[in-house]
């Protein structure tokens, strides 16, 4: 009994730092690779290549002075940044993030709780997300959060239930709602979620870049007419950790994506830790790519693409898949 | 007691609480939040009777899309949020306020009566059986015995949806607010389906 406590908290001390880390250098990953789509250098000065940059933003932030405005809701005011990162964390439970290995001689899995309804408790968790940012905009007790905050939510409603969607033609396939049956299912190339529902694949991708209000759909906190939205009135540690929350979730769903549609840890030749790794930093690459392509939508647009082109597509991809696991009887 | 029975009186108090307090509050953002509060400790306790099903579907679907619309509405509405509502509307009788709350007082205590509280308290209640609970089995039972009533149920709010549709729709074309009456026909869609 001890033993499991200990590798379990082990586990989670080690997960929760790798996190962490990911988090602090995937800022460094974005400015280096936006700098270089921009014909810039980046940060180059802290460490070779700017590497110890993210470690000294972070030292900087923490030295700055805390300001907490007179008209805000004090508790919430400094709450909402902890309510936001949470949830970024928790999805990471259930990430199964390398095969079973055996380390000092304990049999140990590759992942932290193998739950039987996975998937479902991810959407839990990101659901809750959203309350982070409203609670922000709300707390600040200035017009722009206010709006920010209010976008957040429109636009969190609007994309969650395509993006909830998108994932029942992968259950359907998977007949299960586990994470890790789900990437045991994925054990061959051509057996990747990806290939057999790539529409669905599409769609929880733009879903989750609008979940994680990354641009082209960063509404909630665009900083040319909102002055950046839900954190404008927040300031050192308290800003910086909505900044880790934002990173955190687009680590969360670049791992579901893994998971979900590239086999996850699956791949040949390397360990199966790294393979997860290099995809999860693909798609990380790919949502800085996208920031540095595309510009901004505007509300409306991003309103109508929910409602009027994503949703009836992940319908009319739910009812497909359905039918089409009914008539082919592929589960039996 | 057993670390089940600290799980289930923390999560209960804390259920209670969140209710108690929902109710206690003048502002209704804070009424929301305590409410979310409320909703994720009753998940914990349908989580430890074995329905993780349900308890994660709870989560998804009142505390994080439902109660998302309400903060929503709310923030639109009332966006003085610190503001507090004043009196409420007196639109009850004394009399009828008093009965309703001594019937559900009642109602409460032969609840709490008949309820197996000392086999709960002592884990004696047993384990579920295999499977209980799983999504198979909720959605066996949901499309063989109880067919109908789901059925019945996405009817209602079909018409609910339509509801809202033709009240938002019913104002006059050309009104300035056109854009945001389709907004708003969106978002109670949205609240209905889910």
């Amino acid at each position: 009994m001890l033993e499991i406590i200990i590798i379990g908290t082990l586990k989670v001390i080690a997960v929760v730092v790798v996190v962490l880390t990911c988090c602090a250098y995937s800022t460094l990953l974005e400015r280096k690779v936006l700098a270089y789509m921009q014909h810039r250098l980046g940060p180059i000065y802290a460490g070779p290549w700017g590497l110890m940059q993210p470690i000294a933003d972070g030292i900087k932030l923490m030295f700055k002075e805390d300001i907490v405005p007179d008209r805000s809701e004090r508790l919430m005011f400094m709450l909402a940044p902890i309510v936001s990162f949470i949830p970024a964390l928790l999805v990471f439970a259930v990430v199964p993030f390398s095969s079973d290995f055996s380390m000092f001689g304990y049999e140990i899995k590759g992942v932290l709780s193998d739950l039987n309804i996975g998937v479902l408790y991810i959407f839990a968790i990101t659901s809750l997300s959203v309350y982070g940012l409203v609670l922000a905009g709300w707390s600040s007790g200035s017009k722009y959060s206010l709006l920010g905050g209010i976008r957040s939510s429109a636009q969190m409603i609007s994309y969650e239930l395509s993006y909830g969607l998108s994932i029942v033609g992968v259950i359907l396939f998977a007949n299960t709602l586990s994470m890790t049956e789900i990437v045991n299912q994925q054990a061959s190339f051509w057996d990747m979620f990806i290939f057999r529902q790539p529409l669905a694949f599409l769609l929880f991708l733009t879903c989750g870049i609008a979940e994680t209000n990354r641009l082209p759909f960063d509404l909630p906190e665009c900083e040319s007419e909102l002055a950046a939205g839900y954190h404008t009135e927040y300031s050192s540690m308290r800003f910086a950790t909505f900044f880790v929350a934002e990173y955190g979730y687009m680590l969360a769903v670049s791992s579901v994506a893994t998971t979900l549609f590239l086999g996850g840890w699956q791949g040949p030749f390397l360990p199966p830790v790294i393979w997860f790794l290099i995809k999860v930093f693909g798609f990380m690459f790919f949502y800085i790519w996208l920031r540095a392509t595309f510009p901004r939508f505007r509300y409306d647009q991003l309103m109508a693409f929910g409602w009027k082109v994503l949703f009836p597509l992940a319908l009319a991809n739910t009812m497909g898949t359905a039918l089409w696991v009914l008539l082919t009887d592929s589960v039996n | 007691m057993n670390l089940d029975t600290v799980i289930f009186i923390v999560s209960a108090v804390v259920a209670v609480f969140g209710a108690t307090m929902m109710i206690a509050q003048r502002n209704p953002v804070a009424s929301v939040l305590y409410l979310i509060l409320s909703l994720v400790a009753q998940a914990v306790c349908y989580v430890q009777l074995s329905a993780l099903f349900l308890g994660a579907i709870l989560v998804v679907v009142y505390a994080g899309a439902i109660m998302v619309l309400f903060l929503f509405v709310i923030m639109l509405l009332n966006l003085r949020g610190s503001e507090d509502l004043g009196q409420p509307p007196k639109a009850l009788s004394r009399f009828t306020k008093y009965t309703i709350g001594i019937l559900m007082t009642l109602e409460l205590v032969f609840i709490i009566k008949g309820a197996p509280l000392k086999a709960m308290a002592t884990g004696l209640i047993g384990k579920a059986p295999d499977g209980f609970g799983s999504v198979e089995q909720v959605a066996r039972l949901m499309f063989t015995d109880y067919l109908y009533p789901f059925e019945l149920t996405g009817v209602l709010l079909l018409i609910a949806v339509v509801g809202a549709v033709v009240v938002a729709k019913s104002r006059k074309p050309g009104d300035p607010e056109e854009t945001q009456t389709e907004e708003t026909a969106g978002t109670n869609t949205n609240e209905a389906g889910s």
